[in-house]
């Protein structure tokens, strides 16, 4: 992971900023040569490094695996002269009717696994982001440091400093048994309990930041008055401050829901033999396996799963930055 | 009711932090643990950072790491800096919004994904040009490059936007050409965005574990990757020792964002001020030259 953090650097800077920018004219300016010389640079980077190669995996996703090198058999074959295309669906149909449901049953449990995480961390986050936004700034400043710099440090290392603490002889263990709490150790590691403390412990930053801008710029006077007119504080919170930070909440959740779909670190050390996710079916069948052609067939899927979490999270992005800019 | 949000404020950050640094807490205290039983207490003792120095394995994986880290975060500058300033100052151009789209994907999409896009390309691409299936530094290089450009775009955009186009307008009218705009004028004024994006995409490199994974041959393992399989084999307190020691230097560099942002904003505020008080000053004189 580590990923996603300054997703939100945007996010940041638009929170912090009381007025908004002044929208730079750009109406005077032509598009010259040198312009599209400037954009080929980083344009074709992303075509080469970034859209071949989903190109290439579909490509390969349609081939079967084969000992050789590269481990997979070609699509296009001559033989007399003949030209001949083959494209293998089995790895798709092996994924839907695979009789174990091995693929399948992991697309689900991936599925339900960011579902709880992303919630999770919403309900964690939002508190926090509220408490966050609406305190002294110099108060402010020194923990919305404090919330980031977790996410600066080693991500392998956060999730080992979980294992030490949550295994049999661990902190948690050692100070229930300590005050009596409980007489013998609770599993904790390599549970689904132990999946979700990691997830929601790495990602929870990538919730709370969208959260905290979106609470920088409420009207909490429209709060006040909600108040005023005898609004319960829960139908406040949900006719005031849900609708007005909605693009906070979906952005904050698609920052957690997509990485965690396809998270393979966290199950790995801290889940058990139950906590079969796709990222970890994919990690298995390409290096334990070495079956390239159904590792690229599970990471297309997981790609078409992740369409529309995407797409939305893309959309309100843009809205946002027209929004706030003006472009 | 303000006092009652303030204690409700107080325990919410108490309670966040808590869970946020309790895992931090117990490594850096156990670092210090002379057992070899990660979680029992014996003795204080440095034996685990002696022992993390004479490993060569860590310390050969650390040189690798902090290479790849440095070329990436110069390259990942360099080419988030055009994608930005193509982003704000290039009006509409065909492609914007696929172009839009390929420097945020790379920032949500699952690593196991980009990480297997990326070895697959390489390895395509390996059957031409030599030096991507060699799967070293190079390779390494290039795909870290890729995700971590679409994070400097992000940071040196948002700085761009704030800038006063009508500067780099006037330098032009007096004769200046882009290129001694761009480092006389836009450069020095983007400065603390691109400082942000190195040091961004410095840890994030550092930090990149499965896409490198994907990448890597046998001969270019990098820290991430050896700290892995060391923690899958079981607790190694020489971990413990690594961790105090990325926080240590983390927290350093947290505490000068920190000044720097107050910093900002002192000035922003002051700005603010000043402002005001010339509009106040303004007010008077119209109404006095009135009167």
């Amino acid at each position: 992971m580590s990923m996603g953090f300054s997703a939100n650097m945007s996010f940041i800077r638009r929170a912090f900023r009381k007025s908004k920018p002044k929208v730079i004219s750009v109406s005077t300016h032509q598009n010259t040569w040198r312009d599209y010389a400037l954009i080929l640079v980083p344009y074709l980077w992303m075509i080469l490094f970034f859209l071949l190669p989903f190109l290439i995996i579909f490509k390969i996703s349609l081939s079967v695996t084969q000992i050789a090198i590269p481990p997979y058999s070609p699509i296009v074959t001559f033989e007399e002269g003949a030209m001949q295309i083959i494209l293998h669906l089995e790895n798709y149909t092996n994924i839907f009717t695979d009789p174990e449901g091995t693929y399948w049953r992991s697309y689900l449990k991936s599925i339900e696994v960011a579902f709880f995480s992303t919630f999770f961390c919403l309900i964690i986050g939002y508190p926090l982001a509220w408490a966050l936004a609406t305190s002294k700034p110099a108060i402010r400043n020194v923990v919305f440091m404090l919330i980031i710099m977790p996410s600066w440090t080693s991500f392998v290392v956060r999730i080992y400093a979980w294992m030490t603490i949550m295994k049999k002889d661990g902190l948690i263990n050692d100070l229930l048994i300590h005050f009596g709490i409980i007489d013998s150790p609770i599993t904790m590691l390599q549970t689904d309990f132990a999946v979700y403390v990691g997830i929601v412990y790495c990602y929870l930053p990538y919730m709370v930041l969208p959260l905290f801008s979106a609470l920088m710029k409420v009207d909490y006077s429209l709060i006040e008055a909600a108040y005023d007119l005898g609004c319960k504080p829960v139908k406040t919170f949900f006719t005031t401050l849900v609708p007005q930070t909605k693009s906070g909440i979906v952005a904050g959740s698609m920052l957690v829901f997509i990485p965690a779909l396809g998270e393979y670190v966290i199950p790995e050390l801290l889940g058990g033999k139950g906590s079969i996710l796709i990222g970890r079916v994919l990690w298995q069948e390409f290096f334990n396996n070495r079956d390239w052609p159904l590792a690229s067939a599970v990471a297309i899927t997981m790609l078409l799963i992740l369409t529309i979490p995407i797409i939305w999270f893309y959309k309100i992005e843009r809205k946002e930055q027209e929004g706030a800019y003006g472009k | 009711m303000a006092s009652k949000s303030n204690i409700a404020r107080f325990i919410i950050i108490l309670l966040a932090l808590g869970f946020l640094y309790l895992p931090i807490a117990t490594l850096i205290v156990y670092s210090f643990n002379e057992s070899k039983m990660v979680t029992i207490w014996t003795g204080f003792s440095f034996k685990w950072y002696v022992a993390l120095f004479n490993n060569s394995q860590i310390i050969h994986a650390v040189g690798i790491s902090l290479l790849v880290a440095f070329l990436t975060a110069c390259a990942s500058v360099v080419i988030g800096t055009l994608a930005a300033f193509v982003l704000v100052r290039v009006r509409k151009f065909k492609g914007e919004s696929a172009f839009v789209l390929f420097m945020t994907a790379p920032m949500i999409l699952p690593e196991v994904i980009t990480g297997l896009a990326l070895l697959l390309l390489f390895v395509t691409l390996g059957d031409f040009i030599p030096l991507f299936s060699d799967r070293g530094v190079f390779a390494i290089w290039i795909a870290h490059v890729t995700f971590c450009s679409a994070y400097t775009t992000v940071v040196v955009r948002s700085r761009f936007r704030e800038l006063d186009i009508s500067i780099e307008e006037a330098a032009m009218d007096l004769g200046a050409g882009p290129i001694k705009v761009f480092f006389a004028i836009i450069l020095p004024a983007i400065m603390p965005a691109e400082v942000a994006a190195f040091l961004l995409s410095f840890t994030m490199s550092m930090d990149d574990l499965v896409i490198t994974s994907f990448i890597a041959g046998p001969d270019s393992t990098t820290l991430p990757m050896v700290v892995f399989s060391s923690v899958r084999r079981g607790l190694s307190p020489e971990i413990n020792a690594l961790a105090t020691i990325i926080v240590l230097i983390v927290s350093i560099f947290t505490f000068f964002a920190w000044l720097s942002m107050v910093r900002k904003q002192k000035r922003m505020a002051a700005d603010a001020a000043k402002a005001k008080k010339a509009t106040k000053l303004e007010e008077q004189g119209t109404l006095y030259n009135h009167q």
